[in-house]
């Protein structure tokens, strides 16, 4: 991935910032500028999310993408955050504990690289939030 | 708008064809389906080609010039060519867009083609191409794969209905039965269930043998007016229904990520244009993909109930003669998933089987036959309904 379509993102991949309809109330992470209930009339505003929430299904994958190669097994969940969205994510550690209703918490973290000589792309991933 | 019917299809063969070209494919298609129609090049009004990557595939793009040129339909009749993009569903929607044209009178004999020509490219290329259906900041980059996210879905079709991993070896297994009547199928080998259970797990639930095969290949269908179909064949397939469904991009957007929204909706919006229900409809062509995505298919298009697919499917319900029988072209799984081909594959097979020509295959007095061709995990969803009858 180039750069700077990345580097555009940072701030919502490093620190979970999304965005908030002030009009209808909906969190959106991924950000969308465009609310989907009010689209035009709506009124979007910048929001910090908090990091927690459970996952609703997950996969071990075996056969990893591009960049990933390294990494396999790794867990990959639809995770609800607890404001609402639910967003795509890899949970850490050790893949067999993972199940659906696992409470879980964001932790900034390698994402992928480009190659050996590549990119490394760093990131929000989740672990288990047994607290 | 005017009544349309399908009066030519042809398919090439389905499979790892290290010597055929994109363009030699489509070609070979196009100029079958032609013939089969009985009408000439210069009759020929519109091109509609459904094709999902040739610049991560083959670093071509313009596919609708290059393709009306080497089917000698530029040069001297500069006949208007349209690629049409939808990852997964591209070729749904060429057929819908070609329907539109002639429904709509701008053109009386259209073609409707498909093709990906996919082995030019390593697997991990390929499935890198193929990830892009999805959404690439939010998906792709947190490192899913496609197999990564049907397997999400059937995780929790398996948590929320006790569906089964032998359940879904049973849509391979049923689809590979039916890929051996099939002589274009990629795979016309019968397995096991347990044969599905053993393959190498590529995302757990699913083993590489719920997944679709990497295939090279093209298809192509001609269309034509309702009111002259009889002056080109005695067996013209009249179009009951086109009908489309967008959803979210991401599978995590969705509202349920056990049901295809988009194949509920179109199939509502199909299903009133024909004025016809589920309990009409005599065959089907779903978009296997994967396993569950067959699973999910029947649900969405109404014919089991939610939650129930994998049970229906054990039961044989949806074998050749079964109640509904579901991809007796033997699917996406053993057919094989050219991917921008797929939806043109899946109209010819219902025609060929409306004309009562589907040899050892055969639904025997099929009336209504119906395709579903669906892009990335669910944000496309192409439905379409034929009969034999006008
Ligand atoms: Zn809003």
């Amino acid at each position: 991935m180039s750069v700077p379509r990345f580097w555009r993102n940072l701030g919502s991949r490093y620190n979970l910032e999304g965005t908030h309809c002030k009009e209808c109330g909906e969190y959106y992470y991924p950000p969308r500028d465009t609310c989907v209930n009010c689209r035009r009339l709506g009124k979007i505003e910048a929001y910090k999310f908090k990091g927690t929430g459970e996952v609703v299904t997950f996969t071990v994958i075996h056969t990893a993408a591009e960049g990933f190669e390294e990494q396999t097994p790794y867990a990959l969940a639809i995770i609800k955050l607890d404001e609402g969205p639910c967003l795509t994510s890899q949970i850490v550690g050790d893949p067999e504990k993972v199940h659906i209703g696992l409470r879980v918490r964001s932790v900034f973290r390698k994402l992928g690289s480009d190659g050996e000589r590549g990119m490394i792309y760093y990131g929000t991933k989740f672990i288990p939030d047994e607290a | 708008m005017r009544d349309v019917a399908i009066i030519g299809v042809k398919n090439t063969k389905y499979g790892e064809l290290w010597d055929r070209s994109l363009r030699q494919l489509v070609v070979e298609a196009g100029i079958g389906a032609i013939e089969d129609a009985g009408v000439s090049g210069k009759d020929i009004d519109a091109l509609y080609v459904g094709n999902m990557s040739g610049g991560r595939f083959i670093d071509q793009e313009h596919i609708g010039a290059l393709i009306a040129d080497y089917s000698g339909l530029s040069r001297n009749l500069h006949v208007p060519a349209t690629r049409v993009e939808a990852a997964c569903a591209s070729g749904g929607l060429a057929l819908r867009q070609a329907i539109m044209t002639v429904a709509s009178g701008y053109g009386d004999i259209v073609i409707a083609a498909g093709a990906e020509k996919m082995t030019d490219v390593c697997s991990s290329e390929a499935s890198t191409a193929l990830a892009a259906a999805a959404d690439r900041e939010w998906e792709g980059m947190a490192g899913a794969t496609f197999p990564g996210l049907y397997a999400m879905i059937a995780r929790l079709h398996m948590h929320k209905y006790g569906t089964t991993s032998e359940q879904l070896a049973e849509v391979a297994v049923k689809n590979h039965s039916n890929g051996v009547h099939n002589p274009i199928a990629q795979y016309r080998n019968k397995i096991t269930v347990e044969q599905v259970l053993s393959s190498i797990m590529v995302a757990d639930p699913l083993h590489i043998f719920d997944c679709s095969p990497i295939t090279d290949g093209a298809s192509a269908v001609v269309l034509a007016p309702a009111e002259i179909a009889h002056k080109y064949t005695d067996t013209p397939i009249y179009i009951k229904a086109t009908a489309q469904a967008s959803d979210t991009i991401a599978l995590h957007d969705r509202r349920d990520i056990t049901t295809l929204d988009a194949t509920v909706v179109a199939a509502r919006r199909a299903y009133e244009m024909a004025k016809v229900g589920p309990k009409d409809i005599d065959l089907v062509e779903v978009h296997d993909c994967f396993t569950i995505a067959e699973i999910c298919a029947i649900e969405d298009l109404g014919f089991a109930e939610k939650g129930k697919g994998g049970l229906v499917t054990a039961e044989g319900e949806t074998a050749i003669g079964g109640r509904i029988p579901v991809n007796t072209s033997g699917g996406l799984k053993a057919c094989g998933h050219p991917v921008g081909a797929t939806g043109i594959k899946q109209a010819a097979e219902i025609v060929t089987q409306l004309r009562g020509e589907a040899g050892g295959r055969q639904v025997d007095g099929a009336e209504y036959g119906m395709t579903h061709n669906v892009g990335g995990s669910g944000a496309t969803a192409a439905i379409h309904i034929f009969s034999r009858n006008r």
